[in-house]
């Protein structure tokens, strides 16, 4: 190890007990990553880092907030106007909520187009799933918190569909209620699940990352890597790669938060909620907008009523993606070398968006139309044509190494090597 | 991936047709404090605080501004002081145990026009006059709807069925709304000079109730701009740093 040598008594003396030096050294410098990671790859430190900018605006912003029914949206308005900067903290949490499910989602779909969930990564795919269901219910929980109308109304029908359920189902929205109407209870237990669900998301993120490390990245080619000629240290080269991302991800961010700070946000939750006054319209966040359609989507299937129906589908729209491993039986991994595939993904994007816009709307007329064919080709884009498209796809030839096509078969420069610090 | 950038193009394009298309025909004033540098008119703000004082406040409690926060519209101290000495604050108990009355503090929050929701049913005929301190965030468009209102009473089209002691407003959902018109031509007599016409004080009045909605308006986007030049900069010197470190690898 070529710090080792260089390494003061005292770091020297901590790694010889715990090696947490050995450990860095290990997992950033001489972690290979293929050196042909494009862009789209900047995403997963992104979310990471996100992550941590919502705890901690978060724990300032929990030093302000009272987990009241009477005074909830109160303390959110004096966190808003008198406590000190209380206002930037609680756009940050705000608005990080939304960047949070743009970065995760861009992530997730790089995933779908390289086959970064294939063989040997379907672990790393799973837990990534879990880490998106994770995240569904700590936003759902903390949009409950500052108690407006979009609050108590979202909160009262997403907690209902655990009422579909057969026998047990009103037992167990009795059991979340803390009661037999969302009251304080509810938001008292919501709130302490928010404060909590983030740190068990760190915990998933962890093993995320120790799969991750287990093979290393995929790469956009989807072909393993075959030597030190196709990899470079992840430090320097992509921990500067993702600074440059991250700068101009925090520009995107801070447009919203100091310019736009309630373009992505409801009107109507700066409304104190009112468990008399049902709003007009009752709509989930942007982000949970495509799952929103297909719970409203679904019609009576044979013996299961609609409502069952939408909440089985709506949970099978990520159950899905929990055994997509399984279903997509091509062995390519990219969709660079899949003719067919290829196109199936932007079909796949522009299904989610008009599920998007149906979860915006009431589902009549068009609206529901759009919703019910979204969700039909939703379903038959995972469970029909990704299986079958494996099986009669003729993929591509794949390029032999990842230097090959880089270096279009030229000699390979010692790129392994840590750069040399001038 | 240039698929999925096409994709995302053509759906947000989508979503914008769709939006446009259903925007209502709501009055389109321009409003100083719009934009990326926007900022209040100070002027503006008082007279639409007095607006609010001698019109609005009869029915509509604005709880979460305090008198003290008046500083930030432009007036002193002693200003402040006179303002709030002007209201009459409910307080106590005392050492006898009994509520008595004061003049108010800037340290007090706005008195409400009605103690509780019951009352200021009782006093408008059983409709609730909202809070107006957060009108113009928890509106769609919010100062073009608080315009619009304030502006939009017509006399009602004859195929229409008004409820009892109703108005027609064309701003207003459903077009039936309980509140008689508030502001006419010099319902107020400003201070500086400016005429008081009914579209003035409406102006007035939602320069307030925005500045009322969001006071740290001017503050974050000043912050805004610095982050966002800081930001530029050092992205720029990050993709610099970039350049120079991978210059060896492709």
């Amino acid at each position: 190890m070529a710090t080792a040598k260089k390494q003061p008594a005292l770091v020297k003396w901590i790694d010889d007990r715990l090696p947490i030096f050995t450990f860095m050294e290990h997992e950033l410098n001489e972690y290979p990553t293929p050196k042909n990671l494009n862009y789209w790859w900047n995403f997963g430190s992104l979310a990471g880092i996100v992550l941590v900018i919502m705890i901690v605006s978060g724990i300032f912003l929990a030093m302000n907030y009272t987990p009241q029914k009477d005074l909830a949206f109160d303390s959110v308005e004096r966190i808003m106007r008198d406590v000190n900067y209380g206002w930037l903290m609680r756009y940050i949490h705000m608005n990080g909520a939304s960047m949070f499910f743009i970065v995760v989602y861009i992530h997730l779909f790089r995933g779908l187009y390289y086959g970064s969930y294939k063989r040997p990564r379907e672990l790393l795919w799973m837990i990534g799933v879990v880490i998106l269901l994770l995240m569904m219910a700590t936003a759902f929980m903390g949009y409950v918190l500052p108690w407006g109308q979009m609050s108590y109304w979202g909160a009262t029908v997403i907690t209902n569909l655990f009422s579909a359920i057969p026998i047990v189902g009103k037992s167990i929205v009795t059991l979340l209620w803390g009661g037999f109407t969302v009251d304080n209870p509810t938001l008292n237990r919501f709130f302490s699940l928010h404060y909590l669900l983030p740190f068990v998301i760190v915990g998933a993120v962890m093993l995320h990352l120790v799969a991750l490390h287990q093979h290393g990245s995929n790469n956009p080619l989807g072909i393993d890597r075959k030597g030190p000629q196709d990899s470079i240290p992840f430090h320097p080269y992509y921990t500067i790669k993702d600074l440059f991302g991250l700068g101009c991800f925090l520009i995107f961010y801070c447009v919203f938060i100091f310019f736009y700070p309630n373009f992505l946000g409801d009107p109507a939750n700066y409304i104190p909620a009112n468990p008399l006054q049902t709003p007009a319209e009752i709509v989930p966040e942007w982000y949970f907008l495509p799952f929103y359609a297909i719970l409203r989507s679904v019609p009576d299937i044979l013996f299961i009523p609609a409502k069952l129906a939408g909440v089985i589908c709506m949970f099978g729209a990520i159950g899905v993606l929990f055994v997509l491993p399984w279903l997509d039986t091509s062995p390519v991994r990219s969709a660079k070398f899949r003719p067919i595939y290829r196109w199936l993904f932007p079909l796949l994007i522009i299904d989610c968006i008009f599920l998007g816009i149906a979860g915006a709307h009431r589902p009549e007329g068009t609206y529901k139309l759009i919703g019910q064919l979204a969700t039909l080709y939703y379903f038959i884009h995972f469970l029909i044509l990704v299986p079958l498209v494996g099986w009669f796809e003729r993929p591509k030839p794949l390029p032999t190494s990842i230097s090959n096509p880089v270096l279009g078969g030229g000699r390979m420069p010692a790129t392994a090597a840590p750069m040399e610090k001038p | 991936m240039r698929a999925l950038v096409s994709a995302l193009a053509a759906a947000g394009l989508i979503v914008g047709i769709a939006q446009a298309a259903e925007e209502e025909a709501l009055p389109n004033q321009h409003w100083s404090f719009e934009g990326i540098f926007g900022t209040f008119d100070r002027g503006e703000l008082q007279r639409g605080f007095q607006v609010y004082q001698e019109v609005c406040s009869v029915c509509h409690a604005v709880e979460h501004l305090a008198y003290r926060d008046l500083t930030e519209i432009g007036y002193s101290e002693d200003e402040v002081k006179a303002i709030a000495a002007q209201a009459k604050v409910t307080d106590g108990p005392n050492d006898q145990g009994e509520m008595f009355e004061r003049p108010g503090r800037p340290s007090d929050p706005f008195v409400r026009p009605f103690p509780n929701e019951k009352a200021a049913r009782a006093a408008n005929n059983g409709a609730l006059p909202p809070d107006q301190s957060l009108i113009v965030k928890a509106r769609e468009n919010g100062p073009q709807y608080v315009f619009g209102i304030l502006t939009g009473y017509r006399d009602p089209p004859p195929d229409i069925k008004m409820g009892q002691g109703m108005r027609y407003n064309l701003a207003f959902p459903g077009h039936q709304i309980a509140m008689p018109p508030p502001l006419s031509d010099d319902a107020v007599q400003y201070g500086d000079g400016t005429k008081a016409t009914s579209d003035q004080e409406a102006r007035d009045v939602v320069a307030f109730l925005t500045w009322a909605s969001e006071p740290n308006l001017e503050v974050r986007k000043r912050m805004g701009v610095k982050v966002i030049v800081f930001l530029l900069v050092t992205t720029v010197l990050l993709y610099a740093v970039k350049r120079k470190i991978w210059a060896g690898v492709h």
